[in-house]
């Protein structure tokens, strides 16, 4: 496929794993972001690859881990009305909540459909008439043109059985906080590419400049992540500490800004809590009052919510990066894909997912990966 | 979840207000919105999320990093070789490589 293939290109990624033996004189600690990139890198053992001592740290760039448990709770409290039609994401579906998730009630006969697109929600409410259709708005920065235009269709519209669940969260503020935490260890980010696709990257320009971190919009295939890295490395050769652009292909300094537009129009910045980390201020998305009406946390009465973690998860350390699957004592014996304890090992993009994936620190691997990058140390 | 996908524009129509395509993805068609990209035309790339086209491709930007990844290697030989001090080899003059600390 056109813009993929030429990305995974074997020789050119031994060329670049090269390069960056090559310039790198210490060790460093960087950060992807994104979870879909954290996959690649895992899946392809490019983390692996790399000199001694430079290390990747995954973010917490994975929608469905970082979703707070209570509204987890809420979904479910909503989906098992009778008058309700619950629509998510797939990825949602396995996340556990305190007692259950969405997949088990919708085996025990609640209304629970995925969809492709936020759209095929609106849908589903033109369709069903008496029927309420709720749909979990979640998602970063990538996915908040998407579920903004299911909102603002649905005013368009008039219609008044459609309502959303929102639980939108914003990478810059989570690099921020992680960079102010005492136990930060990360050098240099490689910044999520189709976050920036939408947004731009000139709110990551004031971060690079005060804490003096190289910042690389980087792309989602095996070379896009060695070239975000190389390019990261060699800042921090140099000294330099500025916001630099691998996925040119895909962004824009300015972003997407009629995107833009309809996420300003539908959602206002305010506080939100993350899974596993806690409230972060101005990191996420609300409605506007203008749109309250869609909200599905005031259409439905969903009573007191008392969350409960599994005691065994250490989904927090692992999303702030300061503990990896293999320090867990749940990993592969508690938890896995099938019977996950925390929403990490369930998403597509959760670090936990790929590590198991991989086949990393499990008796029988799991996987092999595309290339053979490791580099034989002269 | 911000999973995008490159896909070619093959189909366009109008849905009410919205502009919307058929995008092949290496043969699979799905539906995608193109309220984001108006300036799409009929067999642009654009990169596709839940069902959003969210940008279009840019082909010269493409061939611009591609060219530049592989030129990597054409460096990396001119400063071993300029490493080696040879004076006689063709190509630019390379700066020495750096040192790395405590290599023998």
């Amino acid at each position: 496929m056109k813009y993929i293939d030429e990305y995974r290109n074997v020789e050119l990624a031994r060329k670049l794993v090269d390069e960056i033996h090559r310039v790198t004189t210490r060790p460093w600690a960087l950060m992807e972001v994104c979870g879909g990139q954290t996959h690649t890198l895992v899946k392809q053992g490019i983390d692996e690859a790399l000199p001694a001592g430079v290390r990747m740290i995954h973010g917490p760039g994975c929608p469905v881990c970082v979703t707070p448990l209570e509204q987890i709770d809420k979904a479910l409290a909503i989906a098992a009305r009778p008058d309700v039609i619950f629509t998510s994401y797939g990825d949602m579906l396995r996340v556990p909540g305190s007692t259950t998730d969405l997949l088990s009630l919708k085996a025990r006969g609640a209304d629970v459909r995925i969809v492709y697109s936020p759209l095929d929600a609106v849908r589903i409410a033109v369709a069903n008439p008496d029927r309420q259709v709720v749909f979990f708005a979640i998602g970063f920065e990538t996915t908040a043109p998407a579920n903004a235009m299911a909102v603002w269709q649905a005013a368009r519209l008039g219609l008044d059985n459609f309502s959303v669940l929102v639980s939108h969260v914003l990478v810059p503020p989570a690099m921020r906080a992680i960079l102010e935490s005492p136990t930060n260890q990360v050098q240099a980010f490689l910044a999520a590419g189709h976050v920036c696709a939408v947004m731009g990257w000139t709110e990551y320009e004031p971060i690079a400049a005060r804490y003096h971190v190289p910042i690389v919009v980087t792309g989602f295939e095996p070379l896009d992540l060695l070239e975000g890295i190389l390019m990261a490395i060699r800042q921090l050769e140099e000294g330099r500490a500025v916001v630099e652009n691998q996925y040119a292909r895909a962004v824009k300094r300015e972003g997407n800004r009629q995107a833009q537009e309809t996420v300003f129009r539908v959602f206002d910045v305010g506080d939100r809590k993350w899974r596993g980390i806690g409230m972060i201020a101005s990191s996420g998305y609300h409605l506007r009052p203008e749109f309250a009406r869609f909200d599905a946390e005031t259409r439905f009465d969903v009573g007191t919510i008392t969350t409960a973690e599994h005691p065994a998860c250490i989904a927090g350390e692992i999303l702030q990066g300061t503990k990896t699957p293999l320090d867990c004592t749940a990993y592969g014996v508690l938890c896995s894909p099938r019977k996950p304890l925390g929403a990490p090992m369930v998403s597509s993009e959760g670090v936990c997912s790929a590590y198991h994936a991989a086949g990393r620190g499990l008796a029988a691997p799991t996987a092999v990966p595309l290339y053979e990058l490791t580099r034989r140390e002269p | 979840m911000c999973l995008g996908i490159p896909g070619k524009v093959v189909e366009i129509r109008d849905d009410g207000p919205l502009r919307m395509a058929r995008v092949d993805f290496g043969g699979v068609r799905k539906e995608a919105c193109l309220a984001y990209v108006p300036e799409v035309v009929l067999g642009d790339y654009v990169i596709v999320h839940v069902g959003f086209a969210i940008s279009q491709l840019d082909e010269e930007e493409a061939m611009k990093t591609l060219e530049m990844l592989r030129a990597i290697d054409a460096e990396g030989v001119a400063m071993e070789l300029g490493s080696m001090g040879d004076d006689s080899t063709a190509g630019p003059p390379a700066a020495p490589p750096p040192q790395l600390p405590g290599a023998v």
